[in-house]
């Protein structure tokens, strides 16, 4: 490192000590250049770690083989019936559940002070949480789309049509990225990235449970059905169950899209100012 | 306001005016009013201890905070109002700022170059460039988890330069860097600033590091500037050097203290057999050995160090600096520590010495 000819301005006879700062806004299409660079960003991360491709590709598979054939029998009399039951619950929960690993990342960023090097950037403000929030988007459309191809191989079939797929799959990311801001709420406010685990599993995970997700609500003592009944979950396993394999939609869907305008009325302020009294 | 001037005058804006910052968080006041001038091209250091303010200032500085009260104005922008454009002027790097350990070093300079508006191969390109720099080209396609101590450091000072920044904020530079990578990175930090005409400002623990680097230094206390000037300057107010001498022999303690009394021109302080005393003058060494060796006395220890910050703290403030850590504890920037590698600074060092934070090396 004897001179840096490179690392600085590129010639010292031109060389101006303030140069002209540019605009003193990020534009649209800029911010989303800066959104998909910091997408890409944390996708490439996984190449390098392929353990997370693994905790988001296996763990749903598992879940699935280990329901529709452990409790499948029981809980629906037979394998098949309880796979095309049970299969679009599984895909809300696991989207849902995976909505964490936003907060997970963020308070990695947070903690590690990658945030901060972030944040001294030119760059739109909302670029490393938007970039964050894609990315993981993009992980759970590609564990949504997993899940559909092992149940097709073990005999899943959707009955409705390619579009109420897609409209089924487009309305699970949407509530997640409506639910996602919980996840960003408890990534500012834990100290260590474990700790945002701790709190998905304790609270998360049964709310994913306390649904219809994996069994039907009439099975379930009277006090519990009413908490079911009102939990966003049900609804969202009702309107994908509807437009996967038929049923209702309608009905879950509005429910659902109320849900998520509350869910980000009350958590992205709470998430923000968590935010700003962290930094 | 300069920045809406239509003719700028580049040459005499300063890189940094700050004018009573102030910042609180609950109960602690971090920054108490914190008057700052940097000129355009120099070096300036902020020196004291953990929890001084020195952390909160650069923050406040980078745009990362809003100061609750005062202003501050980079390249004659103002961090609140005109935050984007001052952060088109800043790189940021050291302690708080990182780099995502999960990437790649070549990724990790890629995505700040394309985040800054470079096309994919001028990014390629830039980030190929310095890491020859900084020496890790070897290492561009390793995960920075991989990296030890001193390549991440490297890789962090590199990934602030990515945008040519004009003013560099280094924050804590060297801390838990062995000796070779400390005198490296002072090596980077007098090239970006003699050839380059960067501005640095650095904080630092370390009053030798701020000796080395800086032309002005402010020291820090309870967040406030308690002293300031150039290190020579405060060398001449606090005494930069301590000189230590023990007699042989017990009986001839009365003489050397005597002896150190008169080239000082102060009475020293005995503990035991040790007779020390702070000095400003290098020659006062020599001075003592002559007139010890005229007067026939023998002498069993003789050490000239520099003196700790704790010492320039005791100095300056009357009271020692770990206080200061103990009374700033709960503030979240001193919260987080740093990364703890070996501490090449202490680890050579007697942990019960008052110097131990600062090398005892002979400076020029």
């Amino acid at each position: 490192m004897s001179t840096l000819t490179a690392a600085l301005p590129e010639s010292s006879t031109h060389r101006e000590v303030w140069p002209d700062p540019g605009p003193a806004r990020v534009g649209p299409l800029e911010t989303l250049r800066h959104v998909r660079t910091l997408a890409w960003r944390n996708l490439v991360q996984v190449k390098h770690n392929p353990m997370e491709l693994i905790d988001f590709s296996v763990q749903p598979l598992m879940f699935l083989l280990l329901f529709t054939y452990v409790f499948g029998g029981a809980i629906a009399g037979s394998t098949s019936d309880y796979l095309t039951f049970a299969l679009p619950g599984l895909i809300v929960q696991n989207t849902l559940f995976t909505t964490l690993n936003t907060g997970t990342g963020l308070n990695t960023d947070l903690t590690k002070g990658v945030f901060d090097r972030l944040r001294s950037l030119p760059i739109a403000r909302s670029a490393p949480l938007a970039g964050r929030i894609l990315a993981d988007l993009a992980k759970q459309v590609w564990a949504i789309g997993i899940l559909l191809g092992l149940g097709y191989i073990l005999g899943f079939r959707i009955e409705t049509g390619p579009l109420q797929a897609v409209a089924a799959v487009g309305l699970v990311v949407l509530f997640a990225l409506c639910a996602s801001w919980i996840a960003v709420l408890v990534g500012m406010l834990v100290s260590e990235p474990e700790k945002v685990m701790v709190f998905g599993f304790t609270l998360i995970f049964p709310l994913t449970f306390v649904s219809n997700v994996f069994v039907q609500t009439s099975t379930m003592p009277g006090w519990l059905q009413a908490v079911v009944k009102v939990n966003p979950v049900t609804s969202l396993a009702d309107a994908t169950r509807g437009l996967f394999v038929g049923g209702p939609v309608l009905n879950p869907t509005w429910h659902v899209l109320v849900w998520g305008v509350v869910l980000v009325s009350v958590f992205a302020p709470l998430a923000v100012r968590a935010f700003r009294r962290r930094v | 306001m300069l920045a809406g001037m239509t003719v700028r005058d580049e040459h005499t804006i300063p890189a940094i005016v700050a004018d009573g910052l102030v910042k609180r968080y609950g109960e602690t006041t971090a920054l108490a009013g914190v008057d700052l001038e940097v000129p355009a091209g120099t070096v300036f250091g902020l020196l004291g201890p953990n929890g001084a303010g020195k952390t909160t200032a650069v923050r406040v500085l980078a745009t990362l905070i809003s100061p609750d009260a005062g202003t501050a104005l980079i390249g004659g922008y103002d961090v609140r109002h005109d935050s984007h454009r001052v952060r088109r002027l800043i790189g940021l790097t050291g302690q708080y700022a990182s780099v995502d350990e999960m990437l790649t070093g070549s990724e990790n300079l890629l995505m700040i170059g394309r985040l800054l508006g470079l096309s994919r191969p001028q990014a390629r390109q830039r980030a190929r460039e310095l890491l020859a720099e900084f020496r890790l080209s070897d290492s561009a396609d390793r995960p920075a988890k991989t990296y030890s101590g001193g390549m991440r450091r490297r890789l962090d000072l590199a990934a602030s330069l990515v945008g040519r920044p004009r003013l560099l904020f280094l924050d804590e530079p060297t801390t838990g860097l062995d000796p070779r990578s400390r005198n490296e990175m002072w090596e980077v930090v007098r090239d970006l600033v003699g050839v380059h005409g960067v501005t640095v400002l650095l904080t630092t623990q370390y009053l030798e590091e701020a000796d080395q680097l800086a032309d002005d230094i402010a020291v820090f206390d309870h967040g406030r500037i308690i002293a300031q000037g150039s290190p020579e300057e405060l060398k001449r107010q606090t005494g930069a050097q301590t000189l230590a001498v023990r007699p042989a022999t017990e009986t001839d303690l009365a003489l050397v203290v005597s002896t150190v009394a008169a080239v000082v021109g102060a009475d020293p302080e005995v503990t035991g057999t040790l007779v020390s005393a702070r000095v400003t003058d290098p020659a006062a060494l020599p001075a003592v050995v002559r007139r010890l060796d005229d007067a026939g006395v023998t002498v069993g220890e003789i050490t000239l160090r520099s003196s700790s910050l704790d010492e320039v703290f005791l100095a300056l403030t009357g009271h020692p600096a770990d206080e200061e850590a103990a009374a700033n504890g709960g503030h979240p920037a001193a919260a987080t520590g740093g990364p703890s590698e070996d501490d090449a600074h202490s680890s050579t060092h007697d942990d019960d010495d008052p110097a131990a934070r600062i090398p005892a090396a002979t400076r020029s």
